[in-house]
């Protein structure tokens, strides 16, 4: 408890009013408290990290932790994570998403950043549902979910973000839940600490906007459902019968220096050659 | 603005090729952008030269919005950053434009405008963008637009976009169109000392002292860059003195106030114009861009023909010049507005005219330009 209190006076904001926007029994809060715990495993320098996070629940977040914290536009948090990173790349540059953000209104920005491996950590709080605007469906809603604009179930089907983002070449994609929080810490912590673009996609419940809908009785029955169904992705491929279960894991761990490095190598080769002359 | 005369270097230039020039003048370090005909010559030249500035960073981004996007996060990280674009990437970018302006962050976003709506005419001329500028992005906020009419204006309002936009902590729009982009003049290529350059004010106090966004004497609080140990909260949300967001009336009323004024009180430093012969004129021209270059030609050869006849080249579009403009509008007994448009800047001679005189219109929207004697009919 102590060192939790400890972290608590380390990495929030004290001059921020609390309590957390969040809903009761949403997950969002725990991703926080993953990333906090992250950060500190890694001993990094609070002056040195900066979260920049796009609009919806999981946007709100950056306002609570005492780093540089940038809340901007819905979609293009990883627009402006970019341009930080490559305008200081000392930064360690966290971008955090939804799912609504990073992969629908934002899907363009999310490819592009995976393609071209800037190094940024993307962490995309998946709760298959657009909360903060009241429940409407979003690019990873299941097939036959209900939500307010999918009421007779969803026809779309969803995308699977760890796939797309390995298929766009990203360096790093793991998977891990609210749920299974020691291995989401690992998963942060790793991320944070390798090269290139990272992603971490951390299943998080939304019971006020998707559960309810959906056929929960209780947030803790959501919990139980990610306890139930998701599982590391080692034993997930000896499973004859897939339906239903979720692999959690790291899925790619490709060694791409960062877009920044890249990009200084390439100015420093270019200024040896001309002897500096700009 | 200009110190002594040193001996230059002489180029041949595109409009284009002298905004890069202006910014590199200015201290840009930071460009991203997404090409589009016909501003491509700013992105394509910034490509070559910024790896050969000491920590330049050139980037070409997947659309207009994550461009902007760039820009403003390098410019949050402390860099003198960019864009360049034409109509359909500015209509893009208008989102970000508001959150730039709602966060105060300066940059400069050059847009050449071609004409028509939509894609309209990729490589022909045109000025439809005018009230885009200003109103483009949803909300009140203040915003600074300038325009150039020749190559040389080109580096000169470049230079200017970046000191007002670091003064000023604000979004600045330079508008250009496809002639003054493609025009290719002689110019002198700008050397240090040339232009006042202005960079942001950083805070001095403890990181503990600092308030983000204070009020302050000018209205203009300082600007850490990320990373310096002054760690605060960058929001879109209408916010506090400390960045969060709030609701509570008084705090939205005073944000929005401070960042109207701290444009506002500068008026008289931001209102760039140049007068030709309107000392005594009774027939005066108001125009900007590549028009104002006809509009020179007819005004000459109108005193020629025995019109007193007066020019008002507009480089500052917004915050309207009204200081300049209102006096020609209470002594000429006409005022003829020429614009590649149906009709934009001249909304606002007429706002400002409130029945004093004649304000005539010559609109032109077929892709060609305003020629001088199109200009001369009217005046002479």
């Amino acid at each position: 408890m102590a060192e939790i209190t400890q972290l608590i006076h380390k990495y929030l904001r004290h001059n921020k009013k609390f309590p957390l926007v969040f809903c009761p029994g949403c997950g969002h809060g725990i991703v926080l408290g993953s990333l906090v715990r992250s950060v500190h495993a890694l001993g990094l320098n609070k002056d040195d990290v900066v979260i920049v996070a796009g609009i919806g629940c999981s946007g709100r977040i950056a306002a609570y932790v005492d780093f540089n914290t940038v809340h901007t536009t819905h979609g293009r948090a990883l627009t402006v994570a970019t341009g930080i990173k490559m305008a200081n790349p000392k930064l360690t540059v966290i971008a955090v998403m939804g799912d609504g953000d990073a992969f629908s209104i934002g899907g363009n920005h999310l490819i592009h950043a995976a393609r071209r491996n800037i190094g940024v950590t993307a962490l995309v709080l998946n709760n298959f549902i657009y909360g903060m605007t009241g429940g409407q469906c979003s690019s990873t809603t299941p097939e036959g979910a209900y939500s307010h604009t999918s009421p007779m179930g969803q026809l779309e089907s969803a995308f699977d973000i760890v796939e797309l983002t390995k298929a766009a070449g990203a360096a790093g994609v793991s998977r891990g839940t609210v749920y299974h929080v020691k291995e989401l810490d690992a998963l942060v912590a790793d991320a944070l600490s390798r090269p290139g673009f990272n992603l971490v996609e951390a299943l998080t419940p939304c019971f006020t906007q998707y559960g309810r809908g959906n056929g929960f009785k209780s947030a803790v029955e959501m919990f139980r459902w990610l306890k139930d169904s998701c599982l590391p992705i080692e034993r997930f491929e000896k499973l004859e019968d897939r339906t239903g279960k979720i692999p959690l894991g790291s899925f790619v761990r490709r060694d791409i220096p960062g877009l920044e490095t890249r990009y200084a190598a390439m100015c420093e080769g270019v200024r040896r050659k001309k002897g500096g002359a700009a | 603005m200009t110190a002594p005369r040193k001996k230059h270097r002489e180029a041949f230039l595109l409009g284009n090729e002298a905004v890069v020039e202006g910014a590199l003048a200015a201290g840009c370090s930071f460009y991203a952008g997404y090409p589009i005909t016909p501003s491509t010559e700013i992105m394509e030249c910034m490509a070559k030269r910024l790896p050969h500035v000491p920590d330049g960073v050139f980037l070409q981004m997947e659309d207009e919005i994550a461009s902007m996007g760039a820009v403003i996060g390098a410019s949050l990280a402390g860099r003198k950053a960019m864009t360049a674009t034409s109509g359909p990437g500015f209509s893009l970018m208008q989102e970000q434009i508001g959150y730039a302006a709602m966060t105060e962050t300066p940059l400069v976003l050059v847009n050449v405008m071609r004409g028509g709506a939509s894609t309209g005419l990729p490589t022909s001329p045109g000025q439809g963008d005018v009230q885009q500028a200003r109103w483009g992005t949803h909300g009140d906020h203040p915003i600074i637009v300038l325009s150039a009419a020749d190559v040389p204006e080109c580096v000169e309002m470049t230079v200017t976009a970046f000191n007002f936009a670091e003064k000023y902590r604000t979004p600045v729009i330079l508008l250009l169109d496809e002639i003054t982009a493609h025009t290719r003049e002689k110019i002198d290529l700008p050397e240090p000392g040339d232009f006042e350059i202005f960079s942001r004010l950083t805070p001095t106090m403890p990181p503990e002292w600092y308030k983000p966004f204070e009020e302050t004497m000018r209205g203009v609080p300082p600007m850490p860059p990320i990373g310096s140990g002054y760690r605060f909260h960058v929001t879109g949300l209408t916010h506090d003195a400390l960045g969060f967001p709030t609701s509570r009336p008084e705090e939205v009323r005073a944000l929005t106030e401070r960042q109207f004024r701290k444009i506002d009180r500068f008026f008289e430093d931001i209102q760039l114009v140049e007068h030709v012969g309107t000392a005594d004129a009774e027939v005066v021209v108001i125009a900007y861009g590549c028009v104002a270059r006809s509009a020179r030609l007819a005004v000459r050869q109108a005193r020629e023909a025995g019109v007193r006849a007066g020019l008002l080249v507009l480089k500052t579009l917004y915050p309207f010049p009204r200081r300049h403009v209102e006096p020609l509008l209470r002594s000429c007994r006409l005022a003829v507005v020429p614009e590649l448009n149906m009709g934009q800047l001249s909304r606002e001679v007429k706002r400002v005219n409130e029945g004093h005189t004649v304000v005539r219109t010559i609109n032109r929207i077929d892709g060609q330009i305003i020629t001088p004697s199109q200009i001369l009919k009217e005046i002479a």
